[in-house]
Protein backbone atom coordinates (compact mmCIF):
# COMPACT_ATOMS: atom_id res chain seq x y z
CA UNK A 1 0.00 0.00 0.00
CA UNK A 2 2.85 2.45 1.21
CA UNK A 3 5.31 1.31 -1.72
CA UNK A 4 2.37 2.12 -4.26
CA UNK A 5 1.79 5.92 -3.34
CA UNK A 6 5.43 6.55 -2.50
CA UNK A 7 7.10 4.36 -5.60
CA UNK A 8 10.36 2.70 -4.81
CA UNK A 9 13.58 4.64 -6.21
CA UNK A 10 14.63 3.22 -9.06
CA UNK A 11 18.48 2.09 -9.19
CA UNK A 12 20.56 1.05 -12.47
CA UNK A 13 23.38 -1.22 -11.22
CA UNK A 14 26.79 -0.64 -14.10
CA UNK A 15 25.49 -4.34 -14.96
CA UNK A 16 22.72 -2.82 -16.02
CA UNK A 17 20.25 -4.55 -13.53
CA UNK A 18 17.33 -2.94 -12.26
CA UNK A 19 17.69 -2.43 -8.27
CA UNK A 20 14.23 -0.95 -5.91
CA UNK A 21 15.03 0.82 -3.04
CA UNK A 22 11.67 1.02 -1.22
CA UNK A 23 11.11 4.24 0.43
CA UNK A 24 11.75 4.90 4.31
CA UNK A 25 8.77 4.77 6.26
CA UNK A 26 10.14 6.52 9.22
CA UNK A 27 8.31 9.85 7.99
CA UNK A 28 5.11 8.11 8.18
CA UNK A 29 5.85 6.84 11.42
CA UNK A 30 7.22 10.66 12.69
CA UNK A 31 3.83 11.58 11.41
CA UNK A 32 1.74 9.48 13.00
CA UNK A 33 3.67 9.41 16.76
CA UNK A 34 3.02 13.03 16.45
CA UNK A 35 -0.64 13.31 16.04
CA UNK A 36 -0.95 11.06 18.66
CA UNK A 37 0.78 13.31 20.87
CA UNK A 38 -0.92 16.39 19.67
CA UNK A 39 -4.13 14.24 20.48
CA UNK A 40 -3.31 13.26 23.23
CA UNK A 41 -2.18 16.67 25.00
CA UNK A 42 -5.44 17.67 23.89
CA UNK A 43 -7.24 14.76 25.77
CA UNK A 44 -5.39 15.09 28.90
CA UNK A 45 -4.84 18.55 29.12
CA UNK A 46 -0.94 18.84 29.39
CA UNK A 47 0.20 22.01 29.70
CA UNK A 48 4.25 22.51 29.88
CA UNK A 49 3.70 26.27 31.63
CA UNK A 50 1.83 24.30 34.17
CA UNK A 51 4.29 21.33 35.15
CA UNK A 52 7.43 23.90 35.76
CA UNK A 53 5.65 26.87 37.79
CA UNK A 54 3.78 24.07 39.71
CA UNK A 55 6.68 21.50 39.70
CA UNK A 56 8.44 22.95 43.22
CA UNK A 57 5.11 21.95 44.69
CA UNK A 58 6.30 18.64 44.21
CA UNK A 59 9.85 18.59 44.84
CA UNK A 60 8.97 20.92 48.38
CA UNK A 61 6.45 17.68 49.43
CA UNK A 62 9.47 15.25 48.83
CA UNK A 63 11.24 17.59 51.22
CA UNK A 64 8.83 17.32 53.56
CA UNK A 65 9.38 13.94 53.66
CA UNK A 66 12.64 13.93 54.41
CA UNK A 67 13.53 13.76 57.31
CA UNK A 68 11.46 11.28 58.05
CA UNK A 69 10.00 10.49 61.06
CA UNK A 70 11.94 7.63 62.89
CA UNK A 71 9.58 7.11 65.22
CA UNK A 72 6.71 5.93 63.07
CA UNK A 73 8.33 2.94 62.35
CA UNK A 74 7.50 0.98 65.43
CA UNK A 75 3.24 1.28 64.34
CA UNK A 76 5.02 0.45 61.28
CA UNK A 77 6.27 -3.28 61.59
CA UNK A 78 2.46 -5.11 61.51
CA UNK A 79 1.12 -3.59 58.19
CA UNK A 80 4.62 -4.17 56.80
CA UNK A 81 4.66 -7.92 57.88
CA UNK A 82 1.24 -8.10 56.64
CA UNK A 83 2.19 -6.57 53.36
CA UNK A 84 4.97 -9.25 53.36
CA UNK A 85 3.17 -12.25 54.05
CA UNK A 86 0.26 -11.23 51.43
CA UNK A 87 2.28 -11.19 48.76
CA UNK A 88 4.52 -14.37 49.82
CA UNK A 89 1.60 -16.42 50.25
CA UNK A 90 -0.44 -15.05 47.30
CA UNK A 91 2.77 -15.80 45.09
CA UNK A 92 3.30 -19.14 46.29
CA UNK A 93 -0.20 -20.33 45.76
CA UNK A 94 -0.49 -18.85 42.72
CA UNK A 95 2.71 -19.72 41.12
CA UNK A 96 1.98 -23.80 41.79
CA UNK A 97 -2.02 -23.37 40.62
CA UNK A 98 -0.20 -22.14 37.69
CA UNK A 99 1.35 -25.05 36.78
CA UNK A 100 -2.05 -27.57 35.71
CA UNK A 101 -3.44 -24.33 33.84
CA UNK A 102 0.16 -23.63 32.15
CA UNK A 103 -0.02 -27.55 31.03
CA UNK A 104 -3.86 -27.39 29.90
CA UNK A 105 -2.81 -24.62 27.68
CA UNK A 106 0.18 -25.67 26.36
CA UNK A 107 -0.91 -26.88 22.76
CA UNK A 108 2.23 -29.36 22.21
CA UNK A 109 1.22 -31.55 25.67
CA UNK A 110 -2.93 -30.78 25.62
CA UNK A 111 -4.20 -32.94 21.89
CA UNK A 112 -7.65 -31.04 22.42
CA UNK A 113 -7.79 -27.52 20.63
CA UNK A 114 -10.76 -26.62 22.81
CA UNK A 115 -8.81 -27.39 26.00
CA UNK A 116 -5.48 -24.98 25.39
CA UNK A 117 -8.26 -21.90 23.69
CA UNK A 118 -10.37 -22.04 26.84
CA UNK A 119 -7.33 -22.11 29.39
CA UNK A 120 -5.33 -19.77 27.32
CA UNK A 121 -8.17 -17.27 27.15
CA UNK A 122 -8.93 -17.75 31.04
CA UNK A 123 -5.41 -16.86 31.61
CA UNK A 124 -4.79 -13.63 29.54
CA UNK A 125 -8.29 -12.30 31.33
CA UNK A 126 -6.88 -12.70 34.54
CA UNK A 127 -3.71 -11.22 33.17
CA UNK A 128 -5.22 -8.00 32.09
CA UNK A 129 -7.86 -7.21 34.93
CA UNK A 130 -6.12 -4.62 36.94
CA UNK A 131 -4.61 -5.84 40.29
CA UNK A 132 -6.49 -3.18 42.33
CA UNK A 133 -9.91 -4.28 40.97
CA UNK A 134 -9.59 -7.87 41.90
CA UNK A 135 -8.73 -6.53 45.19
CA UNK A 136 -11.67 -5.05 45.46
CA UNK A 137 -13.78 -7.20 44.30
CA UNK A 138 -12.12 -9.35 46.74
CA UNK A 139 -12.77 -7.27 49.60
CA UNK A 140 -16.70 -7.73 48.88
CA UNK A 141 -16.38 -11.52 49.07
CA UNK A 142 -13.61 -11.85 52.04
CA UNK A 143 -14.59 -9.03 53.72
CA UNK A 144 -11.84 -5.75 54.35
CA UNK A 145 -8.20 -7.04 55.51
CA UNK A 146 -5.13 -8.97 53.99
CA UNK A 147 -7.05 -11.75 52.65
CA UNK A 148 -8.62 -10.01 49.94
CA UNK A 149 -4.96 -9.15 49.35
CA UNK A 150 -3.74 -12.20 49.10
CA UNK A 151 -6.61 -13.21 46.53
CA UNK A 152 -5.79 -10.61 44.19
CA UNK A 153 -1.74 -11.43 44.48
CA UNK A 154 -2.69 -14.71 44.03
CA UNK A 155 -4.84 -14.35 40.81
CA UNK A 156 -2.44 -11.93 39.21
CA UNK A 157 0.38 -14.55 39.96
CA UNK A 158 -1.48 -17.04 38.44
CA UNK A 159 -2.13 -15.14 35.23
CA UNK A 160 1.16 -14.20 35.13
CA UNK A 161 3.24 -17.15 35.98
CA UNK A 162 0.90 -19.29 33.58
CA UNK A 163 1.39 -17.48 30.63
CA UNK A 164 5.38 -17.34 31.00
CA UNK A 165 5.38 -21.26 31.69
CA UNK A 166 3.24 -22.11 28.98
CA UNK A 167 5.61 -20.49 26.89
CA UNK A 168 7.91 -21.95 27.50
CA UNK A 169 6.37 -25.32 27.94
CA UNK A 170 5.46 -25.05 23.86
CA UNK A 171 9.03 -24.12 23.12
CA UNK A 172 10.33 -26.87 24.88
CA UNK A 173 12.55 -29.48 22.88
CA UNK A 174 10.28 -32.13 22.34
CA UNK A 175 12.52 -34.55 20.83
CA UNK A 176 13.03 -36.21 24.58
CA UNK A 177 9.46 -36.23 24.89
CA UNK A 178 8.78 -38.26 22.25
CA UNK A 179 11.42 -40.71 22.52
CA UNK A 180 9.89 -41.38 25.62
CA UNK A 181 6.48 -41.79 24.63
CA UNK A 182 7.99 -44.37 21.97
CA UNK A 183 9.79 -46.34 24.40
CA UNK A 184 6.87 -46.82 26.26
CA UNK A 185 6.19 -43.99 28.89
CA UNK A 186 3.48 -42.25 29.50
CA UNK A 187 2.65 -39.06 28.56
CA UNK A 188 2.67 -37.77 32.22
CA UNK A 189 6.11 -39.31 33.06
CA UNK A 190 7.73 -38.37 30.02
CA UNK A 191 6.61 -35.01 30.72
CA UNK A 192 8.15 -35.37 34.19
CA UNK A 193 11.37 -36.63 32.57
CA UNK A 194 10.97 -34.47 29.45
CA UNK A 195 9.56 -31.51 29.82
CA UNK A 196 10.20 -30.62 33.31
CA UNK A 197 13.77 -29.92 33.81
CA UNK A 198 14.20 -27.90 30.57
CA UNK A 199 11.23 -25.67 32.19
CA UNK A 200 11.62 -25.93 35.92
CA UNK A 201 14.84 -23.38 35.96
CA UNK A 202 12.65 -20.95 34.47
CA UNK A 203 9.87 -21.27 36.16
CA UNK A 204 11.38 -20.53 39.77
CA UNK A 205 12.77 -17.41 38.31
CA UNK A 206 9.63 -16.34 36.81
CA UNK A 207 8.06 -16.97 40.09
CA UNK A 208 10.75 -15.46 42.03
CA UNK A 209 10.42 -12.09 39.77
CA UNK A 210 6.70 -12.04 39.96
CA UNK A 211 6.95 -12.35 43.56
CA UNK A 212 9.20 -9.23 44.08
CA UNK A 213 6.52 -7.28 41.91
CA UNK A 214 4.12 -8.64 43.87
CA UNK A 215 5.46 -7.26 47.12
CA UNK A 216 5.14 -3.51 45.02
CA UNK A 217 1.82 -4.43 44.17
CA UNK A 218 0.96 -5.26 47.92
CA UNK A 219 1.90 -1.66 49.42
CA UNK A 220 -1.26 -0.69 47.15
CA UNK A 221 -3.68 -2.86 47.55
CA UNK A 222 -4.36 -1.49 51.03
CA UNK A 223 -5.73 1.91 49.24
CA UNK A 224 -8.96 -0.35 48.76
CA UNK A 225 -8.41 -1.81 51.91
CA UNK A 226 -7.14 -5.49 51.28
CA UNK A 227 -4.89 -4.77 54.02
CA UNK A 228 -0.92 -3.90 54.37
CA UNK A 229 1.40 -0.47 54.30
CA UNK A 230 -0.69 1.00 51.38
CA UNK A 231 -3.35 2.03 54.18
CA UNK A 232 -1.21 4.00 56.21
CA UNK A 233 0.16 6.19 53.26
CA UNK A 234 -3.08 6.96 51.95
CA UNK A 235 -4.19 8.20 55.41
CA UNK A 236 -1.41 10.35 56.32
CA UNK A 237 -1.08 11.49 53.37
CA UNK A 238 -4.55 12.46 53.71
CA UNK A 239 -3.67 14.34 56.95
CA UNK A 240 -0.24 15.69 55.20
CA UNK A 241 1.58 14.29 57.92
CA UNK A 242 4.64 14.17 55.24
CA UNK A 243 7.11 12.79 58.00
CA UNK A 244 5.27 9.89 58.34
CA UNK A 245 4.65 9.04 54.51
CA UNK A 246 8.73 9.40 54.15
CA UNK A 247 8.71 6.86 56.89
CA UNK A 248 6.66 4.35 55.15
CA UNK A 249 8.15 5.14 51.89
CA UNK A 250 12.05 4.55 53.37
CA UNK A 251 10.57 1.37 54.66
CA UNK A 252 9.15 -0.01 51.53
CA UNK A 253 12.30 0.93 49.60
CA UNK A 254 14.36 -0.60 52.04
CA UNK A 255 12.00 -4.04 52.21
CA UNK A 256 11.92 -4.06 48.20
CA UNK A 257 15.67 -3.28 47.36
CA UNK A 258 16.29 -6.48 50.51
CA UNK A 259 13.52 -8.96 48.57
CA UNK A 260 15.24 -7.99 45.05
CA UNK A 261 18.50 -8.54 46.11
CA UNK A 262 17.86 -11.85 47.46
CA UNK A 263 15.77 -12.68 44.76
CA UNK A 264 18.01 -12.18 42.00
CA UNK A 265 21.00 -14.14 44.06
CA UNK A 266 18.81 -16.91 43.64
CA UNK A 267 17.57 -16.24 39.97
CA UNK A 268 21.37 -15.47 38.92
CA UNK A 269 22.20 -19.20 40.13
CA UNK A 270 19.25 -20.77 38.25
CA UNK A 271 20.05 -19.51 35.46
CA UNK B 1 27.34 -50.48 37.44
CA UNK B 2 27.08 -49.72 33.89
CA UNK B 3 29.32 -46.92 32.60
CA UNK B 4 25.65 -44.37 32.41
CA UNK B 5 24.58 -45.27 35.81
CA UNK B 6 28.67 -44.20 36.65
CA UNK B 7 28.62 -41.13 35.31
CA UNK B 8 25.10 -40.07 36.47
CA UNK B 9 26.30 -40.85 40.29
CA UNK B 10 29.50 -38.83 39.32
CA UNK B 11 27.28 -35.40 38.82
CA UNK B 12 27.23 -33.20 41.27
CA UNK B 13 24.31 -33.04 44.04
CA UNK B 14 24.03 -29.76 46.43
CA UNK B 15 21.23 -31.58 48.21
CA UNK B 16 22.18 -29.61 51.38
CA UNK B 17 21.95 -26.21 50.09
CA UNK B 18 18.63 -26.88 48.01
CA UNK B 19 17.03 -28.65 51.39
CA UNK B 20 18.17 -25.92 53.69
CA UNK B 21 16.48 -23.15 51.00
CA UNK B 22 13.20 -25.50 50.86
CA UNK B 23 13.04 -25.48 54.52
CA UNK B 24 12.98 -21.67 54.64
CA UNK B 25 10.46 -21.24 51.71
CA UNK B 26 8.66 -23.49 54.06
CA UNK B 27 9.03 -21.68 57.27
CA UNK B 28 8.19 -18.63 55.78
CA UNK B 29 5.19 -20.14 53.91
CA UNK B 30 3.82 -21.00 57.36
CA UNK B 31 4.34 -17.76 58.55
CA UNK B 32 2.22 -16.44 56.22
CA UNK B 33 -0.44 -18.77 56.57
CA UNK B 34 -1.01 -16.58 59.72
CA UNK B 35 -2.93 -13.50 57.48
CA UNK B 36 -5.71 -16.15 56.55
CA UNK B 37 -8.93 -16.21 57.66
CA UNK B 38 -12.67 -17.17 56.25
CA UNK B 39 -14.44 -14.96 58.97
CA UNK B 40 -15.95 -12.39 56.99
CA UNK B 41 -16.65 -15.30 54.30
CA UNK B 42 -20.30 -16.30 54.37
CA UNK B 43 -23.38 -16.75 52.44
CA UNK B 44 -23.93 -13.05 51.64
CA UNK B 45 -20.01 -13.44 50.14
CA UNK B 46 -21.36 -15.88 47.80
CA UNK B 47 -24.40 -13.96 46.85
CA UNK B 48 -22.21 -10.86 45.90
CA UNK B 49 -19.98 -13.01 43.96
CA UNK B 50 -22.99 -14.14 41.69
CA UNK B 51 -23.97 -10.44 41.51
CA UNK B 52 -20.56 -9.43 40.43
CA UNK B 53 -20.30 -12.37 37.49
CA UNK B 54 -24.32 -11.80 36.62
CA UNK B 55 -23.37 -8.11 36.17
CA UNK B 56 -20.35 -8.75 34.25
CA UNK B 57 -21.99 -11.01 31.81
CA UNK B 58 -24.62 -8.65 31.23
CA UNK B 59 -22.82 -5.47 30.96
CA UNK B 60 -25.18 -1.69 30.41
CA UNK B 61 -25.03 -1.51 26.44
CA UNK B 62 -25.98 1.70 26.78
CA UNK B 63 -22.80 3.06 28.83
CA UNK B 64 -20.41 0.85 26.44
CA UNK B 65 -22.12 2.64 22.95
CA UNK B 66 -22.94 6.75 23.76
CA UNK B 67 -20.42 9.05 23.40
CA UNK B 68 -20.82 11.52 25.78
CA UNK B 69 -17.82 12.18 28.00
CA UNK B 70 -19.14 9.43 30.69
CA UNK B 71 -18.86 6.97 27.85
CA UNK B 72 -16.75 4.29 28.00
CA UNK B 73 -15.43 4.53 24.50
CA UNK B 74 -14.78 8.28 25.85
CA UNK B 75 -12.89 7.10 29.00
CA UNK B 76 -11.04 4.80 27.45
CA UNK B 77 -9.68 6.69 24.96
CA UNK B 78 -8.63 9.25 27.98
CA UNK B 79 -6.74 6.12 29.59
CA UNK B 80 -4.91 5.66 26.43
CA UNK B 81 -4.34 9.51 26.01
CA UNK B 82 -2.58 9.41 29.66
CA UNK B 83 -0.31 6.20 28.97
CA UNK B 84 0.87 7.24 25.84
CA UNK B 85 1.97 11.00 27.05
CA UNK B 86 2.94 9.48 30.01
CA UNK B 87 5.06 6.78 28.17
CA UNK B 88 6.49 9.70 25.74
CA UNK B 89 7.14 11.66 29.00
CA UNK B 90 8.95 8.84 30.63
CA UNK B 91 10.94 7.50 28.02
CA UNK B 92 12.69 11.32 27.02
CA UNK B 93 13.51 11.58 30.61
CA UNK B 94 15.10 8.44 30.82
CA UNK B 95 17.40 8.42 27.87
CA UNK B 96 19.78 11.03 29.84
CA UNK B 97 19.76 8.88 33.00
CA UNK B 98 20.49 5.95 31.21
CA UNK B 99 23.77 7.11 29.55
CA UNK B 100 24.65 8.65 33.14
CA UNK B 101 23.70 5.61 34.76
CA UNK B 102 26.22 3.30 32.06
CA UNK B 103 29.45 2.43 33.48
CA UNK B 104 31.09 2.22 30.72
CA UNK B 105 30.57 5.76 30.08
CA UNK B 106 30.37 7.40 33.09
CA UNK B 107 32.80 7.82 36.20
CA UNK B 108 31.33 4.79 38.98
CA UNK B 109 30.45 7.10 41.48
CA UNK B 110 28.03 8.94 38.93
CA UNK B 111 26.67 5.81 37.45
CA UNK B 112 26.30 3.88 41.24
CA UNK B 113 24.60 7.66 41.98
CA UNK B 114 22.36 7.48 39.18
CA UNK B 115 21.41 3.73 39.42
CA UNK B 116 20.20 4.51 43.91
CA UNK B 117 17.89 7.24 41.97
CA UNK B 118 16.53 5.02 39.41
CA UNK B 119 15.86 2.29 42.62
CA UNK B 120 14.06 4.75 44.54
CA UNK B 121 11.95 5.64 42.07
CA UNK B 122 11.31 2.47 40.41
CA UNK B 123 10.01 0.96 44.63
CA UNK B 124 8.06 4.43 45.50
CA UNK B 125 4.41 2.54 44.07
CA UNK B 126 2.38 4.71 41.45
CA UNK B 127 -0.47 5.66 43.65
CA UNK B 128 1.67 7.59 45.69
CA UNK B 129 3.53 9.71 43.06
CA UNK B 130 -0.23 10.07 41.79
CA UNK B 131 -1.02 11.51 45.00
CA UNK B 132 1.24 14.01 45.13
CA UNK B 133 0.95 15.07 41.77
CA UNK B 134 -3.00 15.67 42.33
CA UNK B 135 -1.62 18.33 44.80
CA UNK B 136 0.31 19.72 41.98
CA UNK B 137 -1.58 19.66 39.06
CA UNK B 138 -5.17 19.28 40.29
CA UNK B 139 -6.94 16.77 39.85
CA UNK B 140 -7.31 15.29 36.25
CA UNK B 141 -5.83 12.95 33.60
CA UNK B 142 -2.49 15.76 33.51
CA UNK B 143 -1.44 14.40 37.20
CA UNK B 144 -1.72 10.96 35.42
CA UNK B 145 0.32 11.80 32.46
CA UNK B 146 2.79 12.97 35.25
CA UNK B 147 2.80 9.78 37.27
CA UNK B 148 2.97 7.33 34.52
CA UNK B 149 5.95 9.49 33.08
CA UNK B 150 7.86 9.06 36.50
CA UNK B 151 7.18 5.73 37.29
CA UNK B 152 8.11 4.78 33.92
CA UNK B 153 11.97 5.96 34.35
CA UNK B 154 12.20 3.67 36.53
CA UNK B 155 11.77 0.29 34.47
CA UNK B 156 13.31 2.47 31.00
CA UNK B 157 16.47 3.55 32.25
CA UNK B 158 17.15 0.16 33.69
CA UNK B 159 16.80 -1.66 30.29
CA UNK B 160 18.44 1.71 28.15
CA UNK B 161 21.39 1.20 30.47
CA UNK B 162 21.50 -2.70 29.70
CA UNK B 163 21.14 -2.14 26.10
CA UNK B 164 23.73 1.09 26.35
CA UNK B 165 26.52 -1.40 28.15
CA UNK B 166 25.88 -4.03 25.57
CA UNK B 167 27.20 -1.78 22.92
CA UNK B 168 29.38 -3.61 20.19
CA UNK B 169 32.33 -1.63 19.81
CA UNK B 170 33.94 -3.20 17.21
CA UNK B 171 31.87 -1.31 15.09
CA UNK B 172 32.97 2.35 16.53
CA UNK B 173 37.03 1.33 15.98
CA UNK B 174 36.25 -0.01 12.50
CA UNK B 175 35.10 3.45 11.53
CA UNK B 176 37.30 5.04 13.20
CA UNK B 177 39.90 3.45 11.21
CA UNK B 178 38.20 4.35 8.16
CA UNK B 179 38.43 8.06 9.22
CA UNK B 180 34.79 8.42 10.29
CA UNK B 181 33.98 11.79 12.15
CA UNK B 182 32.74 11.57 16.25
CA UNK B 183 28.66 12.71 14.90
CA UNK B 184 29.34 10.21 12.04
CA UNK B 185 30.04 7.32 14.74
CA UNK B 186 27.22 8.42 16.82
CA UNK B 187 24.72 8.68 13.77
CA UNK B 188 25.57 5.37 12.35
CA UNK B 189 27.92 3.20 14.51
CA UNK B 190 25.95 3.83 18.19
CA UNK B 191 21.95 5.10 17.05
CA UNK B 192 20.98 2.19 14.67
CA UNK B 193 22.26 0.05 17.38
CA UNK B 194 20.11 1.60 20.57
CA UNK B 195 16.94 2.38 18.23
CA UNK B 196 15.53 -0.73 17.90
CA UNK B 197 15.75 -2.02 21.54
CA UNK B 198 14.90 1.16 23.24
CA UNK B 199 11.88 1.26 20.63
CA UNK B 200 11.17 -2.23 21.65
CA UNK B 201 11.48 -1.84 25.13
CA UNK B 202 9.50 1.54 25.30
CA UNK B 203 6.48 -0.06 23.13
CA UNK B 204 6.61 -2.89 26.34
CA UNK B 205 6.71 -0.51 29.14
CA UNK B 206 3.40 1.36 27.07
CA UNK B 207 1.60 -1.53 27.33
CA UNK B 208 2.17 -1.77 31.25
CA UNK B 209 1.01 1.43 31.22
CA UNK B 210 -2.63 0.89 29.93
CA UNK B 211 -2.85 -1.13 33.30
CA UNK B 212 -1.26 1.58 35.34
CA UNK B 213 -3.41 4.25 33.81
CA UNK B 214 -6.22 2.12 34.43
CA UNK B 215 -6.22 2.27 37.97
CA UNK B 216 -4.99 5.74 38.55
CA UNK B 217 -8.49 6.83 38.16
CA UNK B 218 -8.51 5.87 41.83
CA UNK B 219 -6.87 8.39 43.29
CA UNK B 220 -8.29 11.13 40.66
CA UNK B 221 -5.92 11.15 38.01
CA UNK B 222 -8.15 10.44 35.33
CA UNK B 223 -8.90 7.82 33.08
CA UNK B 224 -11.50 4.91 33.61
CA UNK B 225 -10.22 3.76 37.26
CA UNK B 226 -12.32 6.52 39.17
CA UNK B 227 -15.56 5.69 37.57
CA UNK B 228 -15.21 1.75 37.71
CA UNK B 229 -14.68 2.63 41.38
CA UNK B 230 -17.58 4.41 42.04
CA UNK B 231 -19.76 1.93 40.40
CA UNK B 232 -18.32 -1.14 42.17
CA UNK B 233 -18.19 0.91 45.51
CA UNK B 234 -22.25 1.80 44.60
CA UNK B 235 -22.48 -1.97 43.60
CA UNK B 236 -23.62 -1.24 40.14
CA UNK B 237 -22.70 -4.41 38.47
CA UNK B 238 -24.06 -4.00 35.31
CA UNK B 239 -21.72 -0.62 34.80
CA UNK B 240 -18.71 -2.84 36.23
CA UNK B 241 -19.54 -4.88 33.53
CA UNK B 242 -19.51 -2.48 30.48
CA UNK B 243 -16.23 -0.80 32.22
CA UNK B 244 -14.42 -4.06 31.99
CA UNK B 245 -15.35 -5.45 29.27
CA UNK B 246 -14.29 -2.09 27.78
CA UNK B 247 -10.71 -2.00 29.72
CA UNK B 248 -9.46 -5.93 28.93
CA UNK B 249 -11.01 -6.04 25.20
CA UNK B 250 -8.49 -2.94 24.93
CA UNK B 251 -5.48 -4.22 27.03
CA UNK B 252 -5.57 -7.06 25.03
CA UNK B 253 -5.58 -5.16 21.43
CA UNK B 254 -2.91 -3.42 22.59
CA UNK B 255 -1.00 -6.07 23.72
CA UNK B 256 -1.37 -7.76 20.74
CA UNK B 257 -0.52 -4.49 18.69
CA UNK B 258 2.60 -4.04 20.65
CA UNK B 259 3.93 -7.93 20.69
CA UNK B 260 3.21 -7.42 16.54
CA UNK B 261 5.58 -4.25 16.75
CA UNK B 262 8.08 -5.51 18.99
CA UNK B 263 8.99 -8.79 17.07
CA UNK B 264 9.02 -6.73 13.79
CA UNK B 265 11.56 -4.26 15.38
CA UNK B 266 13.71 -7.57 16.85
CA UNK B 267 13.82 -9.16 13.73
CA UNK B 268 14.65 -6.20 11.87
Amino acid sequence: MYDKIFPPKKMVLPSGKVVLEKRSRTPLILLILIAATVLSVNFTGFSLPLLFTRIDKFFSLIGDMIPPKWSYMSALWNALFATLQMSLLGSVVGAVLAVPFAVLASSNIIRNKTVVAVFKIILSLLRTLPTLVTALIATFIFGLGPMAGVVAILLFTLSYVGKLLYEQIENAEMGSFEAMEAAGMTRVQAFRYAIMPQVFPGYLSTSLFCFEGNVRYAAILGYVGAGGVGLLINENLGWRDYPRVGMIILALIVTVYLIEAVSEHFRKRLI
Amino acid sequence: MTEVEKQLHASPRNYRYIAVVTLLVLVLFGWSLLVVNFRDVNAGGFKIALNILKGIVTPDPDLLFNVTKQSVLYLLAETVAIAFLGTIVGAVLSVPLAFLAASNLVPKPVSWLTRLLLIVIRTIPALVYGLIFIRVSGLGPFAGVLTIGLTSIGMLAKLYVDAIEELDTKVLESMTSIGCTTFEKIRYGIFPQLLSIFLSVTIYRFDMNMREASILGLVGAGGIGAPLIFAMNSYKWHQVGSLLIGLVVLILIIELISNKLRAKLVKG
